[in-house]
């Protein structure tokens, strides 16, 4: 099996994560998709750092980690918050910034 | 022979037997996750992604990142999830109609055409030289070689992570921190409100009423002023209509005690 | 002192114009007197110019440096030579007696200053146009003129036909005066100098070739059809006289209508060696020249035959211009006599209008001698010379020019001299026609019109030029000193001035010829309007179509109308609509597109999170699709 495949199942989780993004109206369940989104990416960082023999894919990918691990964190703090003025967690309530 | 080798940019088959079982296992939970209609059994099956994607990266030599993607993601980012899903509301779910015309499909095709072109393009793009593999970085052990990375040439970027980590924290602090703007209520005011308040008394319902020749629970008790108190019975005899009436049992002014046809 | 001839009348003009109403009572006193002025430094300088040899008798003045600019030099240099003496004395003499004139006849108008202040304006842009040395100063003094026309004939505005009348005569005007911008820039072109020696120097040494030359010619040519009212450009004469009568005499019958004359005889020295351009000048005179004598024929109003006559009597002129060096002098002659006579018999007009309540239909007239002896006698002196009666001046000038018609050798020779010896038939039919229904015949007045002789200030200057009319050929022809005077001017390497040569025909029996023309005229004439003849007060309607044709000026409005108004009527109509519909409705429709525009793309703006990430991922995959296809 080529080392490749690695890439295109990262490719693939990635466009998944995109279409959910689109598709689910649940603010949580989008966030969900964002972060395979995220986890897709570094699988791919993971394959390269294999393919060219230095660590640094490796590294980069422990970065995304940790910043992702963040971004959880902040949203989620977020969507509580609307959730407690709204008492709704649909995407598609939040839509007053229109002409 | 070593199982994790890359051999003429081939794998060995041990890996490629592990890659084919999880890979479409991994793709389903992501589906999956797509379509399912309740929040949570999303969470599930992101959780079961990326246990997937930790082995994944355990195979491919990085046996830190893996135990990493466990314990950080799967453990603490999946875990705070599902609390945000029960704060928020466990039986939300969504609706199958779409509000936006149009964006279910725009959004399936714009997504499939973006990984189309991903993977045409991955798939076009070569490294130029063969693919090395980690044995000799690994040498000293995974987790010493990032260490060296980490603190030497990427020690920056560390400290400012480290520092976005906190960031984060007081970020989520402030965030879900609520000003009180009235005085927080006391135990003592707390139980007299729920003594005002509640509709049973606190002291417990009054029983049936207990006379020389009958105390069952079929016939009510008295008030002070005399009259029946309908909260000594059941509602449910009240209602069968097989109340009893006091009035028979009282004693008469001669004292004799009445008959029993007068029942 | 050549400068006070033209700063005299100048200043008068400004201060008239600049005093306003103030002025009012003096006004024609300070008119006149800078006219006379100018008149009395012009006869000083014509006996100062007698008394020099005939080689020096050309003066020059310049003034100041005008144009420098490269190589193209122009000077503000007047000359004074002697085809110019014979224009200033015209102008300044006839134009006093015009001045003194206009004190009686425009006494009941209330802007009679401004009518003086714009005489003196005329003298002295026409002064300027005889005494500039080059073809510029001309110039100058050409759009003087067209501008003082304009001004004159527009005097009384308050009538739109009047303002029409002005505006079309200046745009005629202008229509030639492109001829003379032309002339202009050929010369310098083909010469580096516009000054009249400068461009005679370059003709003689051979710098231009046959083509430029001619076309120079040509142009020149147009601008004097433009001024003189010749064919095609004829049409604003008749409209002139909607201006008051003392300005038809001076402008439209002796001084401006003549510049065309000087500029060709100025020119000469390219017409003599340029010949299509000459032969078109003969064309066009000879054209010209019948026109006017059809058209006169049936006009009614008195003034517009006498301005038909002009027209045709200016044909002469410039007929004989084209006719080669012996033509200048003959032209120059009957330029002067006609500016005795014609002068003459339209103050003469003027002073029947007066007496008849300014009406000008000849068919309201009819035995006026009886009532107006004095108007009647110079009236009739002056239509004897036009006429070519003998020993009154018309008959010298006239025939001098019919003999070198005939001389021109050739069928030309017999065709012009065919056509001047007809012209000369006609004039004598309509002149004597005016004449008739004028003085002679019924009375066929208006109820309420008295006639009466005009006052003094009006009769004399009649009389004056009466003896002019009378006196002017005998005096010029006696001893060929006039042609003599003029031929150090027109003298030139391609022929000298009155040759000896063969003439086709002996004099006596051309004038002879001219005489029976001119009886076959007037006979005609009284025939059909002598005495016991009933001629209607209303023009009769079922006459020749050939009448109707001339009554509407042989159609040259018409022509004119169809084929230059209309088109542009169109055209600027045309260019109207694109203006609003192309290039408003370009402007306007970026701004209706802009909106609509912005009004679609405001569509995309639906407040939803979902569709902007939808735009997100699109845009990716445009970008990865370009990527793709860059790397294919």
């Amino acid at each position: 099996m080529a080392l490749d495949n690695y890439l295109y199942l990262s490719a693939l989780l990635f466009t998944i994560g995109a279409a959910g993004v689109l598709i689910r109206r649940n603010a949580i369940v989008v966030f969900m998709c964002i972060e395979l989104m995220l986890n897709a990416s570094n699988l791919a960082f993971v394959t390269f750092s294999r393919m060219n023999g230095n660590i640094d894919g490796q590294l980069f990918a422990f970065f995304t980690m940790v910043v992702a691990a963040c971004e959880v964190v902040v949203g989620l703090a977020i969507i509580v918050t609307i959730y407690r003025s709204r008492r709704s967690a649909s995407v598609d309530d939040a839509r007053l910034l229109k002409l | 022979m070593n199982i994790a080798a890359v051999v003429n940019n081939q794998t060995q088959t041990p890996e490629a037997v592990l890659f084919f079982i999880l890979a479409p296992i991994m793709v389903l939970a992501a589906l999956g996750m797509l379509v399912v209609k309740k929040a949570v059994h999303s969470a599930l099956l992101l959780a079961v992604v990326m246990v997937g994607l930790a082995i994944f990266y355990i195979s491919n030599e990085a046996p830190f990142l893996g135990i990493v993607q466990v314990v950080v993601y799967t453990g603490a980012v999946m875990m705070l999830f599902l609390f945000i899903l029960m704060l928020v509301g466990v039986d939300s779910s969504d609706s199958l109609e779409e509000t936006i015309k149009g964006q279910r499909i725009a959004g399936v095709l714009g997504s499939i055409g973006v990984g189309f072109l991903l993977i045409s393009l991955l798939s076009r793009a070569e490294l130029g030289r063969e693919y090395a593999g980690l044995e000799l970085i690994n040498g000293e052990g995974n987790v010493q070689s990032i260490a060296k990375l980490l603190f030497t040439r990427y020690v920056w970027a560390f400290e400012v992570i480290s520092a976005l980590l906190i960031t984060a924290a007081l970020g989520a602090m402030v965030l879900a921190h609520r000003e009180r703007i009235l005085p927080r209520k006391s135990q003592r005011e707390l139980a007299a409100e729920r003594v005002r308040q509640s509709a049973v008394p606190v002291a417990g319902l009054p029983g049936p009423g207990t006379y020389a020749q009958h105390n069952a629970v079929d016939i009510p008790a008295l008030l002070p002023d005399g009259t029946p108190a309908d909260a000594s019975v059941s509602k449910v005899i009240a209602a069968r209509g097989e109340l009893a009436n006091p009035a028979a049992y009282r004693m008469s002014e001669s004292g004799k005690d009445k008959e029993e046809g007068e029942e | 002192m050549l400068v006070y001839l033209i700063a005299i009348p100048l200043f008068s003009a400004a201060f008239l114009l600049l005093g306003g109403r103030a002025l009012d009572k003096v006004g024609h006193i300070i008119g006149t007197l800078a006219s006379s002025a100018a008149f009395v430094v012009g006869l000083l300088e014509f006996f100062a110019m007698l008394g020099r040899a005939p080689e020096n008798r050309a003066v020059t003045q310049p003034l100041f440096t005008w144009i420098e600019v490269g190589n193209f030099n122009v000077g503000a240099t007047l000359l004074l030579d002697q085809l110019s003496m014979c224009f200033v004395l015209l102008i300044t003499g006839v134009g006093t007696l015009i001045h003194i004139y206009s004190i009686a006849y425009m006494s009941h108008d209330r802007d009679r200053r401004r009518f003086f202040a714009f005489l003196n304006l005329f003298i002295a842009a026409m002064l300027l146009l005889v005494l500039g040395d080059s073809y510029l100063s001309l110039y100058v003094g050409w759009e003087g003129v067209g501008l003082a026309s304009y001004l004159l004939i527009g005097f009384w505005n308050q009538k739109p036909a009047y303002a029409t009348a002005a505006k079309k005569a200046f745009v005629a005007n202008r229509v030639g005066d492109v001829g003379l911008s032309l002339a202009v820039m050929i010369a310098f072109v083909q010469f580096g100098s516009v000054s009249f020696s400068g461009v005679a120097e370059g003709v003689e040494a051979g710098k231009a070739s046959s083509l430029a030359l001619n076309c120079l010619g040509a142009a020149l040519l147009l601008a004097a059809v433009g001024k003189s009212a010749q064919f095609p450009l004829q049409s604003w004469l008749g409209d002139a006289m909607a201006g008051p009568t003392p300005v038809s005499a001076l402008i439209h019958a002796a001084t401006m209508v003549t510049a065309g004359v000087y500029l060709i005889s100025r020119s000469h020295f390219v017409f003599d060696v340029a010949s299509v351009a000459q032969t078109l000048v003969v064309i066009v005179g000879a054209i010209t020249l019948l026109f006017g004598a059809i058209i006169g024929m049936a006009k009614d109003d008195i003034k517009k035959a006498l301005a038909a006559s002009t027209m045709s009597q200016i044909g002469y002129m410039i007929l004989a211009t084209g006719l080669g060096p012996v033509g200048y002098a003959f032209a120059m002659m009957h330029l002067l006599t006609h500016g005795f006579f014609k002068a003459g018999m339209f103050l003469g007009a003027g002073s029947v209008m007066h007496g008849m309540n300014d009406e000008v239909d000849m068919r309201k007239y009819g035995a006026l001698r009886k009532y107006m002896p004095v108007t009647f006698i110079t009236f009739g002196l002056g239509y004897l010379a036009i006429i070519g009666v003998p020993p009154f001046a018309g008959f010298y000038s006239k025939d001098k020019i019919i003999e070198i018609a005939l001389d021109a050798g050739g069928a030309k020779g017999i065709i012009l001299g065919g056509i001047t010896l007809l012209g000369a038939a006609i004039t004598a039919f309509y002149m004597s026609r005016v004449m008739l229904m004028t003085f002679f015949g019924n009375k066929r007045w208006d109820s309420g019109a008295h006639p009466h002789e005009s006052p003094a200030l009006m009769t004399i200057p009649m009389a004056i030029l009466a003896i002019g009319s009378i006196s002017a050929g005998f005096i010029f022809t006696m001893g060929d000193r006039f042609v003599k005077f003029l031929e150090p001017v027109f003298h030139s390497e391609h022929g000298g001035g009155h040759g000896e040569e063969e003439h086709l025909l002996s004099p006596i029996v051309v004038s002879g010829l001219a005489l029976a023309a001119v009886a076959i005229g007037v006979s005609i004439a009284i025939a059909k309007y002598g005495r016991g003849k009933e001629i209607p007060t209303v023009a009769p309607s079922n006459v020749s179509i050939w009448t109707k044709v001339a009554r509407r000026d042989l159609l040259q409005d018409d022509i004119n109308e169809t084929l230059f108004m209309r088109p542009g009527q169109e055209l600027t109509k045309a260019l109207a609509i694109v203006d609003e519909k192309v290039i408003d409705g370009a402007v306007r429709g970026v701004g209706s597109l802009t909106l609509d525009v912005a009004s679609g793309v405001r569509k995309t703006q639906t407040g939803f999170v979902r569709s902007y990430a939808l735009w997100i991922i699109v845009g990716a995959l445009a970008i990865l699709a370009a990527i793709t296809l860059v790397t294919l």
